[in-house]
C-alpha cells in the first residue's frame, strides 16, 4: 500500500510538470491552432538562462524572475519574428516552422552550453517533506509552485481585462477584433505567456532530469499526451491531464510487469493514440465544429 | 447637417470575384439610415468594407478622416460599433462578460459599470440573464445582447448586419423600437442593412437601395415606402 501512495504521489508531482508543459501547448494552441513542437526546447532553453545567469552569482530566485522575463519577452519575440508572418500559411508550413524552431533551438543550447549534463540546484532540497519518507520536498515544491501558477492563471484570466480579451481573441477573432481587440497582439502575448510557464516547467524538472539540450523531449511528449487527454481546447483540462498521465506513467511503470522505465515512453504516445481514437475531444474539450 | 460617414467609388472584391461596383453615399450625423437590397445584391460586404473586414479600393471617410489601410479594431477604436451577420456572440462567455467586453477599448472604468446598468435599462431580460452562458440565450436574446455590446463602446456610429434575421416579428418590432429610441436619446448614427424592407423603411429617416453591388435608389424613407414603382421592383412587396 505504501509503494502505491508513493508512487501516485510522485506522479502527482511529475504530473505537475506535465500539466504546466500542456498548459503552455494550450495557450498557444488556442491561439494559433497549431501544437507547438519547440515547447519543451523553448522550456529547455530558458533552464539554461536560468543555470547561466546563477553560474554568474545571481541568487536563486532572481534568476529565476529574471528568467520568466527573458522567456516571456523572449516568446514573443518568436511569434513576431517566425510565425507572425506564417499566420496565413498551410499547416504544414506551419509545423515546418516548429520543428525548424526545435532544430535551432536544440543546436545552439548545444552550441553554447555543450551536451554535457549539469547538475541544477532545487530551492526546495531532497530532504523527506515534512518528515514523511512517501515524496521529497523537491516533489512537494513542484506541486506547489504549480498550483500556485494555475491560480494566478484563473484569477488573470477570469477578473483581468487582459485576460478576458484574450480569451475573446481565441476563442472568436473576427468578433474581437470588431469590439477594438488586436488579436495579433493577444496572440504573442499568448506565446509570451506559453513561453514563460514552460520554463517554469524546465526550471522544476531540471534537478530531476539533469540539466543537457535534450531534457525535454520526454517531457513535452507527456505535455502532448496530457493536453490531448484533457482536450486541446481547454487549459483546466490540460493541468488535469498532466496530473492524470503522471500518476498513469508511475503506476504503469510500477505494476504493469515489462513496462519499467524504459517503455514508459511509448505509453504515453499509446495514450495519446487512445484518446484521439476513443474521445477526440478529451476529457474536458469541447469538440470542435468548423463551418465549411 | 454634415456628412459623418462619406463614401466614395466603393469597390470590394472576395478573391478574383468583385462584390461592389463603384458605391458611394453618405450618412448624416445623428441619422438612421437603411441599406436595403436582395441577397447577394452586397449589402453586408458594404458594412465589412467600412470595417476593412473586407479587400476594397475607393475612399470612406469618417468625421473627415480616411479609414482606408486602418485595422478593423483601429476602425472600431474611432467610435464605430459593427453588430455582425450572425450577432458574432462570445458564446461560452457570460452575458455580462460580453457587455465587458464591448467596452474594452475604454479606460473609463466607472462610467462602464453605469453603462451595463444602462443597457440592462433597455434590455431588461439580459439582466435576469446576465450571469447565463451567451451561448444559452435565444436568438432574440442574442441579438439585443449583441445590440448592447456593440452600445457598450459609446459608439458615435453603429452598423447593424440584419438584425431582424430569424427573429419573430414581435421580437423584431421590439428590437427596432429600442434602436430609434437609441438614435434619438443617445445620438448614435445607426447604418441598418435590412432584407424586411417593410419595417426598416417605417424606422428609419433615410434609405438607400442597393442592387448588384450599386447603389440604384436613394431618398427619404417614408418617400420610398410610399412609392409603389421602388416598391415593386426593389422591394418586392
Amino acid at each position: 500500500m505504501e509503494l502505491f501512495t508513493n508512487q501516485v504521489l510522485a506522479g502527482i508531482a511529475t504530473g505537475a510538470i506535465y500539466a504546466c508543459m500542456a498548459l503552455a501547448v494550450v495557450m498557444i494552441y488556442q491561439a494559433i491552432d497549431h501544437l507547438n513542437f519547440a515547447q519543451g526546447e523553448m522550456a529547455m532553453f530558458s533552464t539554461f538562462i536560468s543555470w547561466q545567469l546563477m553560474q554568474w552569482g545571481i541568487p536563486y530566485w532572481w534568476a529565476f524572475l529574471a528568467t520568466l522575463i527573458i522567456s516571456f519577452v523572449g516568446g514573443i519575440a518568436i511569434e513576431r519574428l517566425l510565425f507572425k508572418p506564417l499566420a496565413k500559411a498551410p499547416v504544414l508550413t506551419n509545423v515546418a516552422g516548429f520543428i525548424a524552431l526545435f532544430a535551432i533551438v536544440n543546436s545552439v543550447a548545444g552550441l553554447i552550453w555543450d551536451f554535457t549534463i549539469k547538475q541544477y540546484p532545487s530551492p526546495f532540497g531532497s530532504a523527506p517533506f515534512l518528515g514523511s519518507q512517501l515524496i521529497s520536498t523537491h516533489q512537494a515544491g513542484m506541486i506547489g509552485v504549480t498550483l500556485l501558477l494555475l491560480v494566478a492563471l484563473y484569477f488573470f484570466f477570469q477578473f483581468t481585462r487582459i485576460g478576458l480579451a484574450m480569451r475573446a481573441a481565441a476563442s472568436l477573432p473576427e468578433s474581437a477584433r470588431l469590439v477594438g481587440i488586436n488579436t495579433s497582439w493577444m496572440i504573442a502575448l499568448g506565446w509570451g505567456m506559453a513561453s514563460a510557464i514552460g520554463a517554469i516547467a524546465g526550471i522544476l524538472i531540471a534537478p530531476v532530469v539533469f540539466l543537457e539540450p535534450n531534457m525535454m523531449g520526454g517531457v513535452l511528449i507527456y505535455g502532448f499526451a496530457a493536453a490531448v487527454l484533457g482536450g486541446l481546447t481547454s487549459p483546466l483540462g490540460a493541468v488535469l491531464g498532466g496530473f492524470l498521465v503522471g500518476i498513469f506513467e508511475n503506476l504503469a511503470g510500477t505494476y504493469i510487469p515489462g513496462v519499467g522505465n524504459e517503455l514508459k515512453l511509448p505509453i504515453a504516445l499509446a495514450l495519446i493514440i487512445t484518446v484521439l481514437v476513443v474521445k477526440p475531444a478529451g476529457l474536458l474539450g469541447r469538440p470542435i465544429v468548423k463551418r465549411v | 447637417m454634415t456628412a459623418m460617414l462619406n463614401i466614395k467609388d466603393l469597390r470590394a472584391y472576395y478573391g478574383q470575384v468583385q462584390a461592389l461596383h463603384g458605391l458611394s453615399f453618405s450618412l448624416n450625423e445623428g441619422s438612421l439610415t437603411t441599406l436595403l437590397g436582395a441577397n447577394g445584391a452586397g449589402k453586408t460586404t458594404t458594412l465589412r468594407a467600412i470595417c476593412n473586414m473586407v479587400r476594397s479600393t475607393g475612399a470612406i471617410e469618417f468625421e473627415g478622416k480616411p479609414l482606408s489601410g486602418k485595422s478593423t479594431e483601429n476602425v472600431v477604436r474611432l467610435g464605430i460599433a459593427h453588430v455582425p451577420q450572425g450577432r458574432g456572440t462570445f458564446t461560452t462567455m457570460t452575458v455580462e462578460e460580453n457587455l465587458q467586453l464591448g467596452a474594452i477599448t475604454r479606460s473609463d472604468s466607472k462610467n462602464i459599470v453605469s453603462d451595463i446598468e444602462r443597457m440592462y435599462a433597455h434590455f431588461p431580460v439580459l439582466k435576469e440573464r446576465h450571469t447565463q452562458q451567451a451561448g444559452t440565450l435565444s436568438g432574440g436574446e442574442q441579438q439585443m445582447l449583441a445590440v448592447a455590446r456593440a452600445l457598450m463602446l459609446r459608439p458615435r456610429l453603429m452598423l447593424l448586419d440584419e438584425p431582424s434575421f430569424g427573429l419573430a416579428p414581435l421580437i423584431v418590432r421590439e428590437l427596432f423600437r429600442i434602436l430609434g429610441k437609441i438614435n434619438r436619446e443617445d445620438k448614435v448614427t445607426i447604418l441598418v442593412v435590412e432584407q424586411n424592407a417593410q419595417l426598416a423603411l417605417e424606422l428609419a429617416d433615410q434609405a438607400y437601395v442597393i442592387e448588384t453591388g450599386r447603389i440604384v435608389m436613394s431618398g427619404n424613407a417614408k418617400e420610398i415606402a410610399t412609392n409603389e414603382d421602388v416598391r415593386k421592383s426593389y422591394l418586392g412587396y
